[in-house]
């Protein structure tokens, strides 16, 4: 028989990533989640004043409010509060700035680990018929529950804390994942190249993770940064309602929490740290959105 | 316009020097390039060819249906009665759309809205090109519902799309498509979709309605059975350009040129070759196989259960074919993965030489996972497309302790063996055409050292030249391995030619069983007649393997 060669390759198709660099919504909303990371990581430099410094002597100041202080060798030193100060004195550009740092590590250990946990959980309910039910079961009855509800259930089990909060959103967001992989999982293992594998003897952990895993990564992407802008969301508000995260720790919920007296008076108590809780959780859904778009048509419109 | 309509011998369709342009980077300039056919009234018009031939393109210029950006006509002219249809605008367009041609689509499922009763889809037609009322528009719909012989008009004509079957779905698209008389009738691959009794009825109503009618009609078909039971004329077409056309006895009798030839010769005979019987040990063999879909639980007392296979018995000697017949929901397919072991059959034994295997949970049963192999049907998705074909055919190997560069060394004797370069390795599963990744497949099954290879409709999706050469190769590795092969098909002629014994299923049971001569010269079962007698084209196949 006569050898045949392979085709010439097909024209190359565009490499992906440079397809989602071209998205719009992904180049708008990577450049402020990048550009809000940034700040976050810089706070110490940014930053003007210590966050948690207290100053009696200029409390509830205006945006703009210059006063003179002492500094730790007892020189008099001129200080200005950009956004102003809160009830205590504390500068609110300082606080707002920190208060990335606290929202971004949140959104994104959160969007890691209900990722990873929804995704072996997903995959054992999608290839192992009779723990379907049972754990897709499960997974109803915690979606049942409103996402706050469960979080502020949760908190209240054990001490405040970064760690206790992070668990009570990821535990909420889990059964979402669940489903999408799972859904992922159950076509795929139909696909003839899972079931030739089968007749070959592949192992079932390897044929998972070779041939059925590869096709979760795109939607999973998505489904972490959407995870993530509703984490930053849910732990302001965890915070504004003083259940989250101690009071001292500058967050932006923990901002607007104090600053709600005296809203009235003083507006930007609220409205700076609500501005960056605001565009963070925007350019995080505009990212996802775009790269839900380009990655992963098939789920386009569809959340 | 009328004295165009009254001329007889006036074509309905002329299509003068028609070029389409493809967008740039395509594998070649234009789809279609400097086509030239006729179409008189009452007659049929085959257009045939393989894929990527250009026909279905040719359908849409005629139609106007290009997509607008990419496909664009740059030459030649499309005259429906006179009519250039290709200059004509989006409007008169929609006039010509209905009234003065009608078309029919492959899968009349997609076709049909699935939220419309099927009598208001037809109406429709009415609804847009003509005046009359309602009551007027249900007796016209219920009349051509009558004509293309749908049971119960009365009932059908309120019934939604998916309470009727294939068969039902086409007829009612040609009603829609004929309800308005049109002069042209543009049919692409009408009946591809359907099973082969149903396709003989289809293919019977078209003939009947354009010769009641004095319709036209370009006929888009790659099956030659097809070809020979309705053509009047044929043009074949390759890459894009007219290879030949003519009567359909010129064209399929004594065809001129080379391609035409070639693909004549590859449509397998439906006599079958004399074949020695098959003396070899038993490689496998079905008892009482039995498989059973849905079950009634506690909470679902009425479920619907299906029996897709039952009491299903063979032996398959080593170098033994054995063809499984049977239209679609006849349960091939299940006996087939079951023997896989992809399902796990409800009842009944799959012996390898003594061990029953059919119950084996998967610990066990790894071991004979290297005697059993299969090959799919759709080769676009039997190969995982991040992983080079290298590493699909070494996976299985590997899987059982060979070494890498052992099996990358058998790897790359069996791409020798299936006719590719070995090479082409560490190439990707899109680099490769359809036929190439069939036989990627087949070895693929054959690096795991088999007994018995199983062959699911491994050839439907392949057009017939390359379909010839894929079965030639399993022919091939069969004698070369001393190989069992189950041949699950839907195909007669394809299971005439490869087949030793067939096995004729239907409805989850076999219907008939014996070896190939003789289930083809004289078939027993009811069944087994209809299928015969419903083969698309049975003298073309008879008057071939005479010459």
């Amino acid at each position: 028989m006569a050898t045949i060669d392979a085709a010439p390759p097909v024209p190359r198709r565009r490499s992906v990533w440079s397809t989602v660099l071209r998205n719009p919504s992904v180049l708008f909303g990577g450049s402020i989640a990048l550009f809000m990371l940034i700040i976050a990581i810089l706070a110490p430099v940014l930053g003007t004043r210590d966050p948690a410094e207290i100053n009696p002597s200029a409390r509830n100041q205006k945006p703009g409010y210059t006063a003179t202080v002492r500094d730790d060798e007892g020189k008099r030193v001129q200080v200005k509060y950009h956004l102003g100060t809160d009830s205590l004195g504390r500068d609110i550009y300082s606080r707002v700035i920190y208060g990335a740092r606290v929202s971004l590590i949140v959104g994104i250990t959160v969007a890691i680990i209900a990722v990873f946990i929804g995704l072996i959980i997903g995959m054992i309910a999608g290839y192992v018929r009779w723990l379907d039910g049972i754990i897709m079961r499960f997974m109803d009855g915690l979606m049942a529950i409103p996402e706050i509800l469960l979080a502020i259930a949760l908190v209240s089990l054990s001490r405040a804390g970064l760690p206790a909060v992070v668990i009570a959103i990821v535990i909420p967001q889990i059964p979402r994942v669940v489903r999408l992989v799972r859904s992922v999982v159950l076509s795929i293992r139909e696909e003839p190249y899972v079931e030739s594998a089968i007749t070959v003897g592949t192992p079932t952990p390897t044929l998972l993770f070779r041939h059925v895993l590869p096709n979760t990564t795109a939607p999973l992407i998505v489904q972490g940064t959407f995870i993530c802008a509703s984490a930053i969301l849910v732990e302001a508000i965890l915070s504004f309602l003083g259940i989250g995260i101690p009071p001292e720790v500058p967050t932006w919920g923990n901002i607007m929490a104090e600053g709600r007296t005296y809203f009235r008076i003083l507006p930007h108590n609220i409205l700076y740290p609500g501005i960056a809780l605001a565009l963070a959780v925007l350019a995080i859904n505009m990212l996802g959105d775009g790269l839900r778009d380009t990655l992963d048509p098939r789920f386009a419109k569809r959340f | 316009m009328q004295e165009v309509l009254t001329g007889a011998t006036e074509p309905v369709l002329s299509v003068r020097n028609l070029t389409v342009r493809l967008p740039g980077g395509a594998d070649r300039e234009n789809a279609i390039q400097d086509i030239s056919f006729d179409i008189g009234p009452r007659e049929i018009v085959c257009i045939v060819g393989e894929s990527g031939s250009g026909k279905s393109v040719t359908a849409q210029a005629v139609m106007g249906l290009l997509p607008k950006r990419d496909l664009v006509v740059t030459g030649g002219e499309t005259l429906l009665q006179g009519e250039d249809t290709a200059k004509a605008t989006i409007r008169r367009l929609r006039e010509l759309r209905g009234t003065r041609m009608g078309m029919i689509f492959q899968e009349p499922m997609t076709a049909l809205n699935p939220v419309q009763r099927v009598g208001q889809q037809i109406a429709e037609v009415l609804e847009i090109h003509t005046d009359l009322p309602a009551v007027e528009q249900r007796k016209r719909v219920l009349e051509i519902m009558r004509a293309v012989q749908l049971p119960d008009p009365d009932l059908m004509i309120d019934a939604y799309p998916h309470q009727l079957s294939g068969g039902q779905r086409q007829r009612i698209m040609i009603a829609a498509a004929l309800i308005l008389d049109p002069a042209l009738l543009i049919a692409d691959e009408p009946t591809t979709a359907l099973d082969v009794t149903t396709q003989a009825q289809i293919l019977r109503l078209i003939k009947e309605m354009q010769s009641r009618r004095n319709t036209g009609v370009m006929f888009i078909t790659h099956d030659f059975g097809v070809v020979s039971e309705i053509a009047d004329r044929v043009v074949v077409m390759q890459h894009g350009r007219v290879v030949e056309q003519g009567t359909r006895d010129e064209v399929l009798r004594r065809p001129r040129e080379a391609y035409t030839k070639m693909l004549v010769a590859a449509v397998p005979s439906l006599v079958p070759p004399k074949r020695a019987p098959v003396e070899g040990k038993v490689a496998l063999e079905a008892k009482h196989l039995s498989k059973v879909y849905g079950k009634r639980t506690f909470f679902n007392r009425k479920a619907r259960i299906v029996k897709a296979a039952q009491d299903v018995n063979f032996q398959i000697r080593k170098g033994e074919t054995l063809g499984i017949v049977g239209e679609s929901g006849s349960g091939k397919t299940t006996v087939a993965r079951c023997v896989a072991r992809l399902i796990e059959p409800s009842d009944g034994e799959i012996l390898i030489e003594t061990v029953n295997v059919a119950h084996l949970p998967e610990r066990d049963l790894r071991p004979y996972r290297r005697d059993i192999q299969i090959v799919f049907q759709d080769p676009y998705r039997s190969l995982n497309p991040r992983r080079t074909v290298g590493q699909s055919i070494i996976e299985g190997p590997i899987n059982f302790g060979m070494t890498y560069e052992k099996a990358q060394e058998k790897a790359r004797e069996l791409m020798g063996l299936v006719g590719l370069s070995p090479d082409a390795l560490d190439r990707y599963p899109h680099q490769f055409s359809g036929g190439q990744r069939q036989r990627i497949c087949i070895a693929r099954a054959l690096a795991m050292g088999p007994t018995l290879l199983i062959a699911d409709e491994a050839v439907s999706a392949l057009d017939v030249s390359v379909q010839a050469q894929v079965l030639e190769l399993l022919d091939n590795i069969r004698k070369q391995f001393d190989l069992a092969v189950l041949f699950i098909t839907h195909d007669l002629r394809v299971a005439a030619q490869i087949c030793d014994r067939i096995a004729v299923m239907k409805n989850g049971v076999v219907v008939e069983h014996g070896t190939t001569a003789e289930v083809f010269r004289n078939p027993q079962h009811e069944y087994t007649k209809a299928l015969f007698d419903a083969a698309p084209g049975r003298d073309f196949g008879v008057q071939q393997s005479v010459a």
